[in-house]
């Protein structure tokens, strides 16, 4: 066992290749194909590393803060909790760490009910948002720390510190406390520290919150590249659906303790499955109307000043009940071809907003404000105040629950 | 040409800069004086000026120089084996005269009796006889009217007197005084109290400081930890004690240890013990009463690092496999040295400066330094040994003080 985790940190590179991107790859696709509400695309509860069965948590006896919380993680997967915070993400993680005991419900480890472990025997690596490094100990003493517990050899140990160490980009840095890092190398040592000794799994609850936005960039990436390099699994949490979008292989939205939709970050940009995701993942278009027919997979919705517009069945229930239609302003096509697109309409420009690689058009129609994308590829030629047509496929436009 | 004409006009130019820099630097260092001025004055006259004037006196004694002039002066010339020659005896009686006549031989008699016990008495009445002896020859004559003045210690005592200065009163509070040839000698065992009196005083001091901290660190981690709703009742019950004065809390310890006090009448009630235990007058009863006035200053210290400590700190200990016990050892523990080093610190000073407490409750083998200081001070008016007890307790004081600092790493502990 410690054997196969010692080759992991040594050849960070060789491993990159097949096994990882497999996995990914088939976490990807099962994620992308299941449509139906919430906790779908899980693997087979077989492989599952990470097990979370019908878990709920409640503080003070009378809200839940976790609802029956059902999630599969498979080993090597990178999984985020993405929420609103007070959603219960920092709740779902803690009962994971083993800081916090599930109120019903049990989660299991690589096939192994955790309930009567301690933290300190659950070999899980966490990385914390105040970075949580102890003051007192220089870099080199953190990262000793989890080895020293372990009752590892000295040489051993100095040789993990270097690689860590190196791995994170801080090699020099070894002697100094961490008082004397900026945020970001103080981020760094806090994930080397949570790497050093090869846990399974690795936590980290908003670790890149309190860093500027070049840094945060920047550790986003080096994050995912580690992650790739080890193989290991991670559990991070975010209320940054960037942030979420980019490090992913697996998304979990969280809202008021419940997970409202698991999926691949296209996944879930693409094919948000209900009014929650649709408003806190990317920009959003959000019509309310009324379904007044319904085919099948696509539906048509009476939205008042606009007139009938033809959306992707999702979350309609049947006809004459409320809906809200979930429209991407990237998706929208100025002065389309008559007849191209089911949905054509006409708009006035209201409000044009540069934004140096796109440019964000409001237009009105019929009393609606849409927003708009356009590339800013060769040269946009509206301005404000021009009346001109707008237009949407059917499979772009999604209906979903009012919300 | 040119060049050198910028040249001079450029460095022209920087001493305008710098002249005109450090006038803005003065008006700012001005008004920087002009806002401490206050509290600076303050200072210098509620503690500078009066330490200052204690350690003076410490080592600063010149009755006998003002008010034996002659003699002490015509003993200058006195080689100290024999007695002293006409001369000297002579100088000596118009000294007595003089005395008696402005009514000062008192002071000169209580100045004698810290030195040498008992002579004061003989003083007086040689003055009061001498009064009258107006020729010589005096040396027979003196003799004749007191034996005092054939002892040779007498008469090194007042050459010493030519001094302004004497370091009796610091060689008195380790224990040691003057012989009779001014030379350096122990104390003897019935008087020699002041070495003991220190080394109790740090004893007590250490033992209420280990209970205070012993007590207080528990306290101090469930009030940081606790959540804000319970942690506030606890904390007023702390500081509760506070807000009463020192003198009451003691007085009530007097009320709870006595003899036929609360707690022997509940442990006799009890069946316990058969007859009321000695529990006040006794060094317990110091320490108790002490550890229960010092526990708040030990504590809140420790109390407001501790708070500065993010609970993440122990749960990241914990997720990277350390059990409770060695992360609160390794990570939390290590944290709070900064507030165990002031709150102990703090306490321990007080503690060397207690009087009233040991007074009230505690026997007569529990005074600590305090109660002599106060005693010399308002009793025995002997300043001069009062002065000398304080310099010795201040000056130990910064000592400990910063053998503490050298021992604690303080650049360690700052950051964080
Ligand atoms: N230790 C606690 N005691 C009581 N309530 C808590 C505690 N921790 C979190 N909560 C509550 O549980 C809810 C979820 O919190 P949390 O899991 O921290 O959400 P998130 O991490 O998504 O912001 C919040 O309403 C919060 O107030
Ligand atoms: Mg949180």
């Amino acid at each position: 066992m410690h054997h196969l985790a010692d080759r992991r940190l040594v050849s960070s590179a060789y491993l990159g290749g097949s096994a990882q991107s497999d996995l990914t790859r088939r976490n990807k696709c099962s994620a992308g194909q299941a449509p139906a509400l919430g906790i779908t695309g899980m693997p087979g509860a077989n492989d599952a590393f990470v097990k979370f069965s019908d878990v709920q948590k409640t503080y003070d006896g009378k809200t839940l803060v976790v609802k029956k919380l059902n999630l599969d993680i498979a080993r090597g997967e990178f999984l985020t909790l993405l929420g609103p915070s007070g959603s219960g993400k920092t709740t779902t993680l803690m009962m994971l760490a083993g800081f916090e005991v599930p109120t019903q419900g049990r989660i299991f480890i690589d096939g192994r009910a955790i309930d009567n472990l301690p933290p300190h025997k659950r070999d899980i690596g966490m990385v914390f948002q105040n970075y949580a490094l102890f003051p007192h100990m220089t870099v080199e003493e953190n990262l000793a720390f989890p080895l020293k517990v372990r009752k590892r050899g000295k040489m051993e140990i100095k040789d993990r510190i270097t690689r860590a160490l190196d791995m994170v980009r801080l090699g020099d840095y070894g002697k100094r406390l961490p008082g004397q890092l900026s945020g970001g190398q103080q981020q760094r040592v806090a994930l080397a520290r949570a790497l050093c000794f090869d846990p399974n799994l690795v936590l980290m609850d908003e670790p890149l919150g309190a860093l500027d936005k070049q840094l945060r960039d920047q550790m986003q990436l080096e994050i995912r590249r580690i992650h790739k390099a080890l193989g290991v699994t991670i559990v991070y949490v975010t209320h940054d659906q960037s942030e979420a979008l980019t490090m992913s292989d697996r998304i979990a939205v969280f809202n008021d303790g419940l997970i409202h939709q698991l999926a691949s970050p296209a996944g879930l940009y693409e094919q948000p499955q209900n009014a929650f995701v649709a408003q806190f993942v990317g920009d959003n278009n959000l019509l309310r109307g009324k379904v007044i027919d319904m085919d099948g997979a696509s539906c048509t919705v009476e939205v008042s000043g606009m007139g009938n517009v033809h959306a992707l069945v999702i979350n309609a229930e049947a006809v004459g009940r409320p809906v809200l239609i979930s429209l991407r302003p990237e998706r929208v096509k100025l002065n389309p071809a008559p007849g191209s697109l089911p949905n054509t309409l006409n708009a006035r420009v209201e409000e044009l907003i540069y934004l140096g690689d796109h440019v964000r058009v409001r237009v009105s129609v019929g009393g609606h404000d849409l927003v708009i994308k356009l590339p800013n590829s060769d040269g946009v030629q509206v301005h404000e105040g021009a009346q001109l047509t707008i237009g949407w496929k059917t499979q772009d436009c999604r209906a979903l629950d009012a919300g | 040409m040119a060049a050198t004409v910028a040249q001079t006009a450029g460095s022209e130019k920087n001493m305008l800069l710098r002249a005109e820099l450090r006038r803005s630097e003065r008006w700012g260092k001005l008004r920087a004086f002009a806002l401490v001025l206050p509290l600076l004055l303050f200072l210098v006259i509620t503690f500078v000026f009066p330490i200052g004037r204690m350690l003076f006196n410490a080592v600063h004694d010149d009755t006998l120089l003002t008010l034996m002039p002659r003699t002490t002066a015509a003993l200058a010339a006195w080689d100290g084996n024999d007695l002293p020659g006409e001369q000297v005896f002579a100088a000596l009686a118009k000294d007595l005269r003089d005395t008696w006549e402005q009514k000062t031989m008192g002071s000169v008699a209580v100045r004698m009796n810290y030195e040498l016990p008992g002579t004061g008495s003989q003083f007086t009445s040689s003055a009061r006889k001498a009064s009258t002896l107006l020729t010589g020859p005096y040396k027979a004559a003196l003799i004749q009217i007191d034996p005092l003045w054939e002892r040779k210690e007498v008469w090194n005592f007042f050459k010493r007197g030519a001094s302004p200065f004497t370091a009796y009163y610091l060689l008195r509070s380790v224990d040691y005084q003057y012989g009779a040839d001014s030379q350096i000698v122990a104390t003897p065992p019935e008087t020699a109290i002041f070495r003991d009196a220190f080394l109790r005083t740090f004893g007590i001091s250490v033992g209420v400081t280990a209970a205070t901290f012993l007590l207080g660190f528990p306290v101090a981690y469930l009030l940081a930890t606790l959540s804000p709703k319970s942690s506030n009742l606890l904390m007023i019950l702390i500081v509760l004690p506070f807000w009463t004065s020192m003198l009451v809390r003691t007085v009530a310890w007097v009320v709870l240890l006595q003899q036929n006090g609360v707690v022997n009448q509940a442990l006799v009630g009890l069946h316990i013990i058969s007859h009321p235990a000695d529990l006040i007058f006794t060094r317990f009863a110091t320490i108790v009463a002490m550890t229960q006035i010092q526990l708040p200053v030990t504590l809140l210290p420790i109390y407001s690092v501790m708070k500065t400590i993010p609970p993440s700190h122990i749960r990241a200990a914990r997720s990277l496999g350390a059990g409770s016990f060695y992360a609160f050892w390794r990570v939390y523990f290590p944290q709070t040295l900064p507030g165990i080093a002031a709150g102990c610190l703090l306490t321990f000073i007080l503690c060397l400066g207690y009087y009233l407490t040991p007074a009230l409750v505690g026997g007569p083998s529990d005074q600590m330094v305090g109660y002599f200081i106060a005693n010399y001070t308002n009793k025995q008016i002997n300043w001069g040994l009062a002065s000398a007890l304080s310099a010795l307790l201040l000056v130990a004081t910064l000592l400990l003080y910063y053998v503490f600092n050298k021992l604690v790493d303080v650049n360690r502990l700052k950051i964080g």
